[in-house]
């Protein structure tokens, strides 16, 4: 069935057919759970479990519990907040963008990408829910709802607002484009199941049945909506820098920030997707699937997006020194030689230094390599949002409320509780839904190497 | 059983096969009721000869909605209701509305659009599709063929037009 070329790599490997394709990804839903996800997971919801403590604590006795003070009253939660939407960035990134530009090769990992955003984004929205102190009057403050204060209106002036419409905007809009691509592969294991199993997924398939007429309206729905999330994708981190860009603060009030702040998002994006898929792809034997040339493109993504970032940090310290203005290349100094400084070169070695070893064809097309860069990415990336906001805090105009910052228990569980929620989703997610698109892979399964073949 | 809908189903096992296989089917005078696909086979919609789908323009629609509810929430809100100096901007700070417009553009639009699809479609969790053959969400092309709208046609007749056309099998499913 399969066609092999001898000018391209072929997208899946291993001269898969049609029905090769079927049964490799619903093996994983329909088969008894392997031991090695067992653990996986348990561990996952004992994470949440531990970090609900601090969530707990936290709702409880109120954001006292973290280690805010009056000078940086912004640390681990909006630092945890940005990255988790930045790792977002990547699932949208792939089935739209590369859907509009016909790059055949994100059917394999587009499926995974978009459910790892949604649950990122999930995530993401934990914290500044949290840190409203009591959430439970939140849809007050964040929505545009009539209360008892006569009629007094949510900001619409507000960048924090913005993000209110962004995040959720972003969230719903992902959540309806992958569930749509779900719904074919939901009827492809309705019809392999009988039973209970046949129910459910008979549910959640809405009745598809692949006709013509219903493959032509999806093929129209597919493509509106990536259209549309692809200024969604840039739109979210373009709002998400605009809480710290409208600001006045030295060190955040820089136009650099939306497009550094989006090509950053999809650099850590891309990292978090490549830490899932190299493991997924192992886990569940899809190495046909998820092919090394897929993880090097994936790593060409990295450097370019890295690269980006890179050039960013050095243009804003150096505009910062270029504009004359005291205080805001005071900031940039002291993030680079202050009391903080280990953290701005964590950064700047994990973002701007390791990504670049992927120049070399080797670390790029290893996997070991790549999974131990895409973990220093992240960390990279989490190291940047914690620079970005706690170093220019914490030596304000002020000298004398000069202060430092330092998590306390309640910083570290919330955080974990995100990680315990992040890895719990997934592993549900990878255990009872089809991991691989079926039907989009099946439809490059052919075409990819059509040339040939004629 | 007999008044009941019967189809003739001829299972293809290749697209482009099946391309042809369509166009054939349909010059010899024999009316499609659907093609059943595990994938979206390009062009199978114009060899069908469907209409393009209006769902581009239903998004439009429901995009525009989008803006102009959002442009009116938002004037209504900031500069007639409750008006407010924010920052030492005007009530009615158009450039700072604009985060908000555009995101409550793209959601009604996302929304609006996808709502159509399922109603257009029957999508609905409790449906109940008529599944002609099993194979058709896995890897084989289903072409159904209603008999009652081909009542001209000779039975027999249908079913060689789509052996010669590439059809691997030629099967018959009722629906009671």
């Amino acid at each position: 069935m399969q066609v092999t070329s001898s000018v391209r790599e072929p997208l899946v490997t291993g001269g898969k057919s049609y029905h090769d394709v079927t049964h490799d990804v619903s093996r994983q839903v329909e088969g008894k759970p392997s031991l090695a996800w067992f653990l996986a997971f348990l561990t996952a919801a004992g994470v949440l479990a531990l970090g609900s403590i601090a969530l707990i604590a936290t709702l409880w006795e109120g954001i006292g519990m973290w280690g805010l003070n009056k000078t940086v009253g912004w640390a681990w939660d909006i630092t945890n907040f940005v990255w988790w939407v930045g790792i977002g960035h990547a699932g949208t990134l792939i089935s739209a963008v590369l859907l509009l530009f016909r790059q055949k090769w994100r059917t394999s990992i587009n499926r995974a990408a978009e459910a790892m955003t949604i649950f990122a984004v999930i995530c993401a929205a934990m914290f500044p829910v949290i840190h409203m102190g009591r959430p439970w009057l939140g849809a007050y403050w964040a929505l545009p709802l009539p209360n008892t204060f006569g009629s007094l209106w949510v900001n619409f002036n507000s960048p924090l607002l913005w993000d209110v419409f962004a995040i959720s905007t972003y969230f719903s809009v992902s959540l309806v484009f992958w569930y749509i691509g779900l719904i074919p592969d939901f009827a492809t294991i309705r019809d392999r199941a009988t039973g209970l199993r046949k129910t459910i997924y008979g549910a959640l398939s809405f009745g598809w049945d692949g006709a013509a007429k219903t493959w032509m309206r999806y093929e129209s729905v597919s493509l509106i909506l990536a259209g549309l999330a692809t200024p969604l994708v840039l739109s979210v981190h373009t709002i998400v820098s605009f809480d710290f860009a409208t600001s006045v603060i030295p060190g955040w009030h820089t136009t650099i920030f939306p497009p550094y702040f989006v090509a950053g998002a999809i650099f850590s994006g891309f990292a978090m997707v490549l830490t899932l898929m190299i493991v997924t792809r192992k886990v569940f034997k899809l190495e046909d699937y998820i092919t090394i040339g897929h993880i090097e493109l994936m790593n060409i993504v990295i450097i370019v997006t890295g690269s980006i970032v890179g050039v960013a940090y050095i243009t804003e310290f150096f505009i910062a020194w270029y504009s004359g203005v005291e205080p805001e290349f005071y900031a940039f100094y002291n993030r680079a030689t202050g009391p903080y400084f280990w953290a701005y070169w964590t950064m700047m070695t994990c973002n701007v230094i390791s990504p670049q070893l992927f120049w070399i064809k080797k670390i790029r097309t290893s996997i070991v390599a790549t999974f131990a860069l895409s973990i220093v990415v992240n960390i990279g990336m989490w190291f940047e949002r914690f620079v970005i906001i706690v170093t220019s805090l914490h030596r304000d105009y002020l000298p004398s409320s000069w202060a430092m910052f330092y998590p306390t228990w309640a910083d570290v569980g919330v955080y974990l509780f995100t990680f315990g929620l992040f890895f719990t989703l997934f592993f549900l997610f990878a255990k009872f839904f089809p991991v691989i698109n079926m039907a989009e892979v099946k439809s490059v399964l052919k075409s990819s190497s059509e040339k040939v073949s004629k | 059983m007999e008044r009941d809908t019967n189809f003739v189903l001829g299972v293809f096992d290749d697209e482009d096969v099946l391309l042809h296989a369509v166009e054939e089917v349909r010059s010899s005078g024999v009316k499609i009721h659907e093609v059943y696909s595990p994938y979206p086979v390009h062009g199978l919609e114009h060899v069908l000869g469907y209409k393009r789908s209006r769902l581009p323009i239903a998004a439009f629609l429901f995009g525009m909605l989008g803006t102009s509810l959002a442009l009116t929430m938002q004037f209504y809100m900031m500069r007639f209701d409750w008006p407010m100096i924010i920052g030492g901007k005007d009530y009615a700070a158009f450039p700072d509305f604009i985060p908000v417009t555009f995101e409550m553009t793209v959601l009604l639009a996302a929304f609006g659009m996808v709502g159509v699809f399922m109603i257009s479609s029957n999508l609905k969790p409790w449906a109940q599709p008529r599944i002609f053959d099993v194979r058709s969400t896995d890897d084989k092309h289903i072409m159904a063929i209603d008999i009652a709208n081909n009542s001209a046609m000779d039975l027999a007749k249908i079913e060689e037009i789509l052996k010669s056309s590439g059809a691997t099998e030629v099967n018959k499913k009722s629906f009671e």
